[in-house]
């Protein structure tokens, strides 16, 4: 079987978001990047895989040249081969585009990548890819499992979860519940530096999106504190709650 | 046209739906362009209420094989709607076949795709979207460059507005039924209480709850204000039994309910993002430093084991619940 997981490098989740000088992008000092959260399930999945059906797995990150941090990474938790994807796309199809122009042809029967990356949460790369490759998907996935058929898994959708049958190659879709992804050994570092991770150049298409702006939501008003014992507290809070707020 | 991809659950048009309608029916009156409900599946009875929020027309997509949802059948049927009309924005919810579907669907068709969106206009006749970004700690304006533009509205933020329209009906051509994958089975736990992202009100719990058992203090407050329960993730990481599906934050749900109430949560960024746009935030902590309370509109310096149960006692004596 052979496998390839798409890693987005991704602000880690206690950035604190400031706007840079041209109005519409994340100022980049002071912010530390990591692997998207989502795409550890989905790397983890796919080494899972390799351990339990034998299977090759490629990891491609599609950026400039930093990506390259979450390329080794993923070679020292245990991938075989990383493909870096030059380009500074960001517009999830122009993104898709690149992906489904790489991993065509190259006989995948499995594409996992994150429900959404973390920070653009655009939550559209694995079915736009899917869509592109003319292939099943199945997204926001919480258990998996290859079948004689083809694949099985259980989806989040409102108040449960629904059970997605279908044929290989698909794209898979990570969320958080899958699994709990493992931690990089001593030995799977040093092994990672021997490593190398092949640049592509990637063929994106011109975004049909671009960010025009990006501003910070508005200050949240002052609030207040409501005192006395517990009973007085829970009262006052519900009088609040129907006579200032109107929430009642 | 602007086309609004729609769903039904047990003949009726969910709520989220008619959010997107309307907000369909806003964009439309602004560019001069009709709207046109799309619906899809093995029987679109019900579809007909979509001209009660300003539908001029409604599209049914109809054959049996498309009883059980099918991401690549839903998608080829919505995008083949879009070109069937010549529509140029399609919109639908941000529920879970809504994200699954139309960024598919956008694909298909080369269009940009914007997600979860809570804001959007009709600039020079084309679709302007504002997302948030960041799991809600900055907000993002998406503009397009593709000849047709979609977008999901996110839940509960968009207000649904009855508006009567023509509503005349068409069908069109279903796909063919071979499908790369489809829905089985549902496992739905069946509790009939709205999901997280729908809910008016979500009563959440963190930590300091002590315990998963502690939880029915929330369920109880909850159901007296006709709401739902969530969870940070601290708590459903302890092993207490908590689904996922409920955990609000950047991991998990992003939320804006009417009221939030965080019962024992500390206020970490990660999880600020999933619930800072909730319209009234209240706080339950013993510890007036947490930094909870710099959000919440009204703070509770106090034991949350003795606060909830006063609190829902007091709720279900004022016979409270939202409108
Ligand atoms: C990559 C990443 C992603 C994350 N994603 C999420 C996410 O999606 N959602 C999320 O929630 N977190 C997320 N986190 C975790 C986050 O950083 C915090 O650890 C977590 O939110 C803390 O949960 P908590 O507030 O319940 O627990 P704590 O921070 O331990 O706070 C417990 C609070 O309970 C109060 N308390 C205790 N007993 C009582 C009592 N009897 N009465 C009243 N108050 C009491 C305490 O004063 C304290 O403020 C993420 C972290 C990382 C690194
Ligand atoms: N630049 C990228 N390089 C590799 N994979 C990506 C990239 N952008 C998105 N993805 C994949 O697509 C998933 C969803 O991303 P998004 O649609 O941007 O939220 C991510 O979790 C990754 O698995």
């Amino acid at each position: 079987m052979k496998i390839l997981v798409a890693l987005k490098q991704v602000p880690d989740t206690e950035t604190k978001v400031k706007v840079a000088a041209d109005g519409k992008s994340l100022d980049p000092a002071d912010v530390k990047w990591i692997t998207s959260t989502y795409d550890e399930y989905a790397l983890e999945e796919a080494l899972r895989l390799k351990e339990s059906k034998g299977a090759e797995v490629t990891v491609v990150s599609l950026g400039g040249d930093s990506v390259k941090d979450v390329l080794r990474n993923a070679l020292a938790l245990g991938a075989d081969a990383a493909v870096l994807l030059k380009s500074d796309a960001s517009d999830p199809l122009a993104v898709a585009t690149a992906l489904a122009a790489y991993a065509k042809d190259k006989g995948f029967d499995l594409i996992f990548a994150g429900n959404k990356g973390m920070g653009g949460d655009n939550a559209s790369v694995g079915p736009m890819l899917a869509e592109l490759l003319g292939i099943a998907q199945a997204n926001v996935v919480v258990k998996f499992e290859v079948t004689d058929a083809g694949f099985r898994a259980e989806r989040e959708i409102e108040g449960g979860t629904e059970v997605v049958e279908g044929a290989l190659p698909a794209v898979i879709t990570a969320q958080k519940g899958l699994n709990e992804p493992r931690y990089a050994s001593l030995k799977g570092i040093m092994a990672a530096k021997k490593k190398t991770i092949e640049e592509v150049e990637a063929t994106a298409p011109a975004g049909a999106t671009a960010v025009i702006a990006l501003v910070l939501p508005a200050a949240r008003p002052e609030g207040r504190k409501l005192d006395g014992d517990a009973a007085a507290q829970a009262a006052a809070l519900l009088n609040a709650l129907k006579d200032e707020a109107k929430v009642f | 046209m602007i086309l609004v991809f729609c769903e039904l659950k047990d003949g009726k048009l969910r709520k989220p739906s008619t959010e997107a309608l309307s907000e369909g029916r806003r964009l439309a009156d602004a560019a001069g362009k009709p709207l046109g409900a799309l619906f899809v599946g093995a029987s679109t009875a019900g579809s007909a209420d979509a001209a009660k929020y300003g539908a001029d027309a409604v599209f049914t997509v109809e054959a049996p094989h498309l009883a059980s949802y099918s991401s690549d059948a839903f998608a080829a049927a919505i995008a083949g709607a879009v070109q069937a009309k010549g529509a140029t924005v399609l919109l639908g919810a941000a529920s879970a076949m809504g994200k699954d579907a139309l960024p598919r669907a956008a694909a298909r068709l080369g269009a940009g795709y914007a997600g979860d969106v809570t804001a959007l206009a009709m600039v020079d006749g084309k679709l302007q979207a504002t997302r948030p970004v960041y799991a809600g700690k900055a907000f993002a304006t998406t503009a397009f460059t593709s000849a047709v533009q979609v977008a999901t509205t996110r839940p509960n933020v968009f207000a649904a507005a009855e508006k009567a329209g023509a509503g005349a009906t068409e069908a069109l051509e279903a796909p063919a039924g071979d499908f790369k994958a489809i829905v089985k089975e549902i496992l739905a736990k069946g509790t009939g209480k709205p999901d997280l992202t729908e809910a008016d009100v979500i009563v959440a719990g963190g930590r300091g709850m002590k315990s998963g058992e502690n939880f029915a203090l929330l369920e109880a407050l909850a159901d007296a204000l006709g709401g739902v329960v969530g969870a940070s993730r601290a708590a459903v990481d302890a092993g207490w039994g908590l689904s996922h599906g409920i955990q609000v934050g950047q991991t998990g749900k992003v939320v804006s309910p009417t009221l939030y109430i965080a019962c024992g949560i500390s206020g970490a960024i990660q999880h600020i993002a999933g619930m800072s746009s909730s319209k009234y935030i209240v706080a339950i902590n013993k510890d007036p430093e947490a930094p909870i309370f710099k959000l919440a509109n009204y703070g509770i310096v106090g034991d949350l084991f003795e606060v909830v149960p006063e609190l829902t006692k007091a709720a279900q004596a004022m016979g409270i619940g939202v409108h």
